[in-house]
This record gives structure tokens, sequence and C-alpha cells, in this order.
């Protein structure tokens, strides 16, 4: 009888919690589909509020801006993380393993603030370099941290003897120990592209004058009110992350095996 | 034939001496153990003719060239770790094919040659499971046929049946030395487990800190220890602290527990020193017990003790005797008869015999 009240608590506070998260998100999402300029009471169905965001070259070009950010900054975070990650399973150096997750706990202020002070001071132009620097910076924790934990449960003696069998150290890396850690790195590479698309203070920071990317131009489209176009434009964002998330799942699986 | 030489090799891990300056030949088509307690330097040791740790000093030679400073996978030697190490994301043909596509071996003759190790390890219906997909004892198999697949000049096994259920291990056991026959490649073979190295080797090097205590074959090992600790590490040992009373020709008249004195057989008698102290070694399943002192054989050596208490085991009775003194002295009484067990008291007399060739003098020095 107790467990049975405990699991009645527990899927309970799992529903409301569910709603909690998602309530707020699918308001919004039927609103983008609203046939009125104000986000106020429900008046009739509608598709224009796409065609009004696809139309507008400004969302589009900040968007592909976003991508075009979000996948170089992943792809070097991808290739550093994973070397560091590696590093940090095998050599187990105390100070080390704590330091790489500061930039994961560091407020995004500081660290928007602090790199464009490094910015300013090694006279660096901001622009999307800077951004994809930015970007770089704290995406290789998450990746770092993936991988590092995919690793703790792997049997390291498969390295030794892929070497035992003929495997020159590359080979060995390259053919065992990625294909092992690979759900691990894409997890990492994932949490960064998504992280890399939606962050606005580090971007806001690091972008300078001219370079833009979605979530600066939605926020300056706020400036004039939230407009319907705002709720299209979030709408893709969200369908496109959970893109990328039943991916990611699908994916692991099989190459868990 | 020497396959296998390993000179001098030393090895430190911090400042702890791991290894420290073995000398060991291993012949070809062997069956050798390296046994000992853990953190006795024997799975080092393995690891440095692997080529997966350097020794700091020393040299391996591997039928005649020196392979000391050889990357591993130069080597033509195989490893089968104690996990198994199979790539959990490949397929079991997969697995035992990699040696070969390392080798760059052609397709079809991969093909071929890893087919026959699939049947030759009755694994052919398993060869597109993944290794999560197989039993422990089906990985152990998928795990020798990739070490054996391209021939190699030897194989390390390291304790290569620690995770498999004691029934299975003692069915291995069996495949394996059939296996070294068969394929007559020389086995190295690590383990802590004596039963496993009495079992299984044609000669065993029993380890501690970092040193060889004795190399012999299984049989001489057993009876015959030299040290201390290799008395006392491989299956039950009385070990006696025993005084030199007298020498003779070829016999020595020893004392143990201040009271207790018998006489013992040893050609070397003249190596002994008169009121030397050593330890006398004698196994359990040596000892003769009767409630009276009527052991129709003249040359028994004969001690009269009192029954301390028994462990009845199945196949034997372990009787625990008081030597007073505060010295033990366990009797294996086998049960070889169908009658009911007829067990001695607590406290009874009893007289213990052995054969005095049955034990050996052991210098304190080597304990």
């Amino acid at each position: 009888m107790q467990t049975n009240k405990l699991s009645k608590v527990f899927l309970f506070g799992g529903i409301f919690t569910f709603l909690f998260l998602y309530i707020p998100l699918i308001v919004l999402i039927l609103y983008s589909f609203n046939d009125s300029k104000i986000n106020v009471g429900w008046v009739g169905f509608t598709l224009k509020w796409y065609k009004v965001l696809f139309a507008d070259k400004e969302i589009i070009h900040a968007g592909v801006n976003s991508l075009l950010i979000a996948f170089t900054s992943s792809s070097i975070s991808i290739v550093l993380g994973t070397l560091a990650g590696v590093a940090l399973h095998r050599y187990k150096i105390p100070l080390l393993s704590g330091l790489v997750m500061v930039p994961v706990a560091t407020p995004e202020l500081l660290v928007g603030v602090s790199l464009l002070l490094f910015f300013l001071m090694i006279n660096f132009t901001l622009g999307y370099t800077s951004i994809i620097l930015a970007h770089t910076a704290f995406s290789i924790s998450f990746v770092a941290v993936a991988v590092k934990s995919r690793m703790f449960g792997m049997d390291d003696s498969i390295i030794d003897a892929a070497r035992d069998l003929g495997a020159s150290p590359f080979k060995a890396f390259w053919l065992i120990l990625i294909p092992t850690i690979l759900p691990g790195v894409i997890a990492g590479g994932l949490m960064a592209f998504t992280l890399s698309v939606d962050d606005f203070v580090i971007t806001f920071f690091t972008a300078g004058v001219g370079a833009t990317t979605l979530p600066l131009a939605i926020y300056s489209m706020l400036k004039m009110g939230v407009t319907p176009e705002v709720n299209a434009a979030s709408t893709v964002i969200i369908l496109f992350t959970l893109c990328l998330a039943s991916i990611a799942t699908k994916l692991s699986p099989q190459i868990f095996k | 034939m020497t396959i296998l030489e390993i000179k001098n090799v030393t090895k430190h891990f911090g400042g702890n001496l791991v290894v420290d300056n073995i000398s060991i030949d291993i012949k070809k088509g062997e069956f050798f153990t390296l046994l000992g307690p853990s953190g006795c330097g024997k799975t080092t040791l393995l690891r440095m003719i692997a080529g997966l740790v350097a020794p700091d000093s020393g040299q391996i030679l591997l039928d005649g060239v020196d392979i000391t400073n050889l990357p591993p996978e130069r080597r033509p030697l195989h490893t089968i770790f104690q996990s198994y190490a199979l790539f959990p994301h490949m397929t079991v043909a997969d697995n035992i094919a990699f040696p070969l596509k390392m080798a760059k071996w052609s397709k079809n003759k991969i093909e071929a040659q890893v087919n026959e190790l699939l049947e030759d390890v009755q694994l052919s219906q398993f060869k597109d499971c993944y290794p999560h997909e197989i039993s422990g004892g089906q990985k152990q198999r998928v795990a020798i046929a990739r070490s054996l697949v391209d021939r190699p000049k030897l194989l390390l096994l390291d304790e290569p049946l620690s995770a498999l259920d004691a029934r299975l291990r003692e069915h291995m056991h069996m495949e394996l030395v059939k296996l070294q026959e068969e394929t007559g490649v020389t086995f190295v073979y690590v383990t802590h487990d004596q039963h496993e190295a009495l079992a299984l080797s044609n000669r065993i090097a029993v380890l501690n800190h970092g040193t060889i205590e004795q190399l012999d074959k299984p049989d001489i090992i057993y009876s015959k220890p030299k040290t201390h600790f290799v008395a006392d590490f491989l299956g039950k040992c009385n070990l006696l602290k025993a005084e030199v009373l007298a020498t003779t020709n070829d016999a020595v008249k020893l004392r143990v527990a201040d009271s207790i004195e018998f006489s013992i057989k040893d050609p070397a008698s003249s190596s002994y020193q008169l009121g030397q102290i050593g330890w006398y070694s004698l196994r359990p399943e040596k000892l003769k017990l009767s409630s009276e002192n009527n052991f129709n054989v003249t040359h028994l050596s004969v001690i009269k003790s009192k029954v301390n208490g028994y462990y009845y085991y199945g196949n034997g009775t372990l009787y625990e005797l008081d030597l007073g003194n505060d010295t033990k002295l366990q009797v294996m009484a086998p049960n070889h008869t169908s009658d009911e067990v007829k067990f001695f008291v607590d406290n009874s007399e009893i007289y213990v015999a052995f054969d005095p060739e049955a034990g050996n003098f052991l210098d304190t020095g080597s304990c």
C-alpha cells in the first residue's frame, strides 16, 4: 500500500512537472496560428504569420547565421572536447576535471563580459569569428563532460587489446575508442549545437555591431511588442530542437551495441 | 627450445618495486604459469611481455629477437584479458577478423580464416551477434579465437577464467589444455588460483613481492616447496617451527613444540646445522591418523597428539590436532569407505604417522 501511494505521488508529480514545462510552449505554438495581430484571445486559424516569417529577409538571414555559427562552433568543440574528455579520463588529474565544469556553472553574464574584455584587450574585431570562438569556449566543456562520463563505464582494456592485436595508436583511437564513445560525442555535440543556436547573453556581448543571430534578431523584434511572427519563429526553433533530440535518441541505441 | 627469454627485468611504479630483476626462460609449446597473490607483479610482468608496459631495465627476447623496445602491435603475440576486452561495437565475426584486418589480409582470406576459427570454437551461429548478446563463456571463446586467428608465437592469458562461474571454469580448464595441445602455441598464463595453476601448467613460477620464489613442475612445487611462502600459498600446509637436534647419514632429528621429536629423511643431511631453527612443512593429506600406535609399517615417524576439532568436507575430514605449546597440526583424513564416517572425538588421544620423506625442512631465512 505504502509503495502504491508513493508511486501515485510520483505519477502526479511527473504529470504536473510536464504540464508546468510545456503549457507555456503549447500556448506559444497555438498563438502562432492565431489570426490576430495581438496575443490576446483566439480569433481564428491562419498560416499567415509563417508566410510573414519566411518573407522576412532579416529573420531568415539571422537564422542562417545562427545555424552556421552553431555548426562551426559545435564541430570545433566536438574535436577539442572529445580529446579533452579522453585525456581527463585517462590521466585523472584532480584539479582539471573540476575546472572543466567551471564554464558550465559560471553565469553567462560573467562569461560574456569576460570574453568581451578579452577580445578588446587583444584587439580582436568583434563579429562572427568572435561569436564562434565564444560559443566554442563554452561548448567544449559540455562535450568533454559527456565523453568523460561515457568513458567512465567503458572497459579500458579494449584499447590495450586493439594495440595487442596489431593496431597502431592512431588506429586504436579511430577504430576502437571513437566508435565506443560515439554516443557521448553525439550527445555532447548536439548539446553544444542547441546551446549555440539559442544562446543570447554571450552572443550579445561578443557580436559587435554588424553581426546578428536568431536570438538577437528576435530580441530586437520584441522591442516593438510580441507579434505572432515571434511566436512563429519560436515554433520553428522548438520543432528544430525536437528533431535534433529525437535524432539523438534514435541514433544512440544502435551505436550503443 | 626456448621461445621467450626474460632477462633481468625490473619495473618500478612510483616508488614501488613491482618486478625485481626477474629472469625466466619459457620453452616452445609450453603451458607456463605465473602464480602469485595480487600485487606480486605477475600481471605487470605479463604486460611487459605484451609491450603494454615498458620495463625499467632488462631485456625480453622472443624467438631470439629482442622485442624489449617494440610497440605491442609489432610483437607476434597476443593477450587474453581478464575482461575479454571484446570490441562492443563489432560483431563476433568482426572481432575475430580484427587482427587480420590490421595485418592487411585480403578479404577472401580473412573470411575463410574467420569461419574456420568460428567453427573451432563452435560459435558459427553467433557470428553476427554483438558481444552484449552472448554469454560469458561464449565471450571467452570469442576472445580466444580472436587471439589465435593469426597464429601468434605466444599467447598471454591474464586470469582469463576469473569472471566465469566455478562449473564453467572447470570445463574451460580442459578446453584450454586441449586447445594448447592442438595449436602448439606457447601459453603464458597468469593466475592467483593455485588449483588452476597446478591443473593446467607444464611449469609454474611462484611470484611474491616481484621475485620468483620457486620455478618448477607443478608436482615438485606442491610436494617440495622451497620456501615458507610457497608451502603456505599452495594448498593447505602445516608449517611447524622446528629445531635440528642431530644429523646422521641421511636422517635428521627434529624437535617441534619444545617436546615432540621425530626423524626425517634427507640425503642432504650434512647441510643441516645442530641447533638450527627452521620450518618443517607437512601437507595435511600426507598424514595418517589412528587412535592407537598400531601403524604396522616400521619406517614411519609417529607423533602422539590430542584432537582439537574437525571440519567435515565430504570427500575428507580435516582434523586439527594440538601438539602443545600453541602448535597446531592439520590432518586430512580421506573418507574413502562407504561406511558412515566415525569421527575422532575432541580431546581424545591420537597418533599421527607420516613418511620421513613427506615433508620439507625450510630455512627460516626463506620466510
